[in-house]
């Protein structure tokens, strides 16, 4: 079953039946199905990469080995697809692979999808001590990426922020970091964002 | 390279530049080296009075032409100086709106746009003379006889009313991408709903670059009614984004926001382009 809808996304020669034929692998939820929803990600057909990503989000957490290790480096549209599903499952085993892309990635599409998930994992999945190593290089990272120059990436590391902001220990330094965003950030795009953070916090 | 429009050039060895270099440069015996001290000054917005001055004299180059009669340095000069925002560039940029070279005239109507010109639009309108039956193709060149997208947008984004009766038949312009800076014009002239919902139809188009002229376009004139459109828009999340924070800056008036209903809806459909 799995195999022939695989089958029918590898020989799809329109761009409607790709989306048509990852829906319906997305919608089988089957293991087997994880390296070819991987694959569409470097098909250049963002409608089909997005149902991809919704299928390996609905997999979840035994997708992460394959994500992790199938990162395209050569193919920016590719890998921000990659960094989306991690942030969205939120398995704290990608918290490298998100740090890296945050902070040093070229392709912005890529730095934003690593930030917003940078606040979201699933701490708790970590002991103690992972748990207190972890929390503080997410916070340093989304401090850094904070001031950007791009305005996106600085949106982007707001909403990292935000959730990061449920975590008590942290509430404080992110607390300053806002104010002081609301006072030095020149777009009032970020500035609203940041107010609307503070609202949640 | 030198004769199409391209909006930035990058010479593979080029010099590393600082201020003043730059502003020397553009009077350099090189032209290759003028050229890219121009576009360098805009790049990294340099608005000093002596690069200002500098890139308004540029505008008169007579020494860098192209095989065709085309002049580089003022095409960059009038792209940088739509970028330093100092109306000091305005008087300059209204006469090469009557350059022979049509990228000069581009890039001087994208700048005055830039620098909301108001005193540009009896020299803008003069452009649009002829109307739609004139608006045609240059035989053997990649344009048409005059930028009507540049001339109807920034005829819009300075509020030329008495331009509306000039621009409404260029809704009808064979080109949809002429279609969409007049729906964007007429919007901004008039605020009448129809015209943004013009440009939300054109988001279900079939071209993916007319999908972002839409998109930029909505971001531009911040048509909230289009939010949702531009969320579920078959675009990259990039210029999704950028789309949305137009209409979010639109809902804020001042860095010294409070939120409303709208602001925060915006908020959440940029959230999950991330």
């Amino acid at each position: 079953m799995t195999k022939e809808l695989i089958r029918a996304v590898e020989s799809a020669d329109s761009p409607a039946l790709m989306v048509a034929a990852v829906q319906k692998l997305a919608a089988a939820k089957d293991e087997a199905a994880i390296p070819t929803l991987i694959a569409v990600f470097g098909y250049n057909n963002p409608t089909a990469a997005v149902a991809a990503v919704a299928g390996l989000v609905e997999l979840g957490e035994v997708a992460v080995p394959q994500l992790l290790s199938q990162i395209d480096d050569y193919n920016y549209g590719a890998r921000a697809y990659s960094i989306r599903a991690l942030s969205a499952i939120a398995d704290p085993r990608a918290i490298d692979i998100l740090l890296t892309a945050a902070a040093t990635d070229f392709a912005p599409s890529v730095r934003r999808a690593a930030a917003k998930g940078l606040g979201n994992l699933h701490w708790h999945k970590l002991n103690d001590s992972q748990r207190a190593s972890a929390l503080s290089r997410c916070l340093e990272t989304l401090l850094n990426i904070s001031t950007d120059s791009d305005w996106s990436i600085r949106y982007a590391a707001v909403v990292g922020l935000q959730a990061l902001a449920k975590i008590p220990d942290l509430r404080s330094p992110i607390q300053a970091k806002f104010k002081e965003m609301l006072i030095s950030d020149t777009e009032k795009a970020v500035c609203a964002r940041v107010q609307l953070a503070q609202l949640a916090m | 390279m030198r004769e199409n429009g391209a909006e930035e050039y990058i010479p593979e060895n080029a010099p590393p530049l600082n201020e003043e270099q730059a502003i020397a440069n553009l009077t350099s015996p090189d032209t290759g080296l003028r050229y890219y001290a121009a576009w360098w000054l805009g790049k990294f917005r340099v608005n000093s009075k002596a690069a200002v001055d500098g890139l308004i004299a540029a505008l008169e180059d007579e020494a860098d032409r192209t095989e065709l009669g085309g002049y580089p340095l003022r095409r960059n000069a009038a792209r940088a100086l739509g970028k330093l925002g100092d109306t000091q560039a305005v008087d300059g940029l209204i006469k090469c709106l009557s350059s022979s070279d049509f990228y000069v005239r581009e890039a001087s109507a994208q700048s005055l746009e830039m620098l909301r010109a108001s005193d540009a639009a009896p020299s803008l309108m003069q452009l649009l003379s002829g109307g739609v039956a004139a608006a045609v193709q240059v035989p053997g060149r990649p344009h048409l006889v005059q930028p009507y997208e540049a001339i109807l947008e920034a005829l819009g984004a300075i509020g030329a009313k008495e331009a509306i009766s000039l621009i409404q038949p260029f809704l009808e312009h064979p080109l949809p991408r002429v279609q969409c800076a007049a729906a964007r014009a007429m919007y901004q002239l008039t605020l009448d709903a129809s015209y943004g919902d013009r440009l939300v139809k054109a988001l279900d188009s079939d071209d993916l670059k007319l999908r972002r002229v839409a998109l930029s376009d909505l971001g531009a004139i911040g048509y909230i009614a289009a939010a949702d459109a531009i969320a579920q828009a078959k675009v990259e999340n990039s210029f999704k984004l950028i789309a949305l924070k137009g209409l979010l800056e639109h809902q804020l008036p001042s860095l010294d926001v409070s939120l409303s209903e709208d602001t925060i809806r915006l908020m959440n459909l940029m959230d999950a382009l991330l």
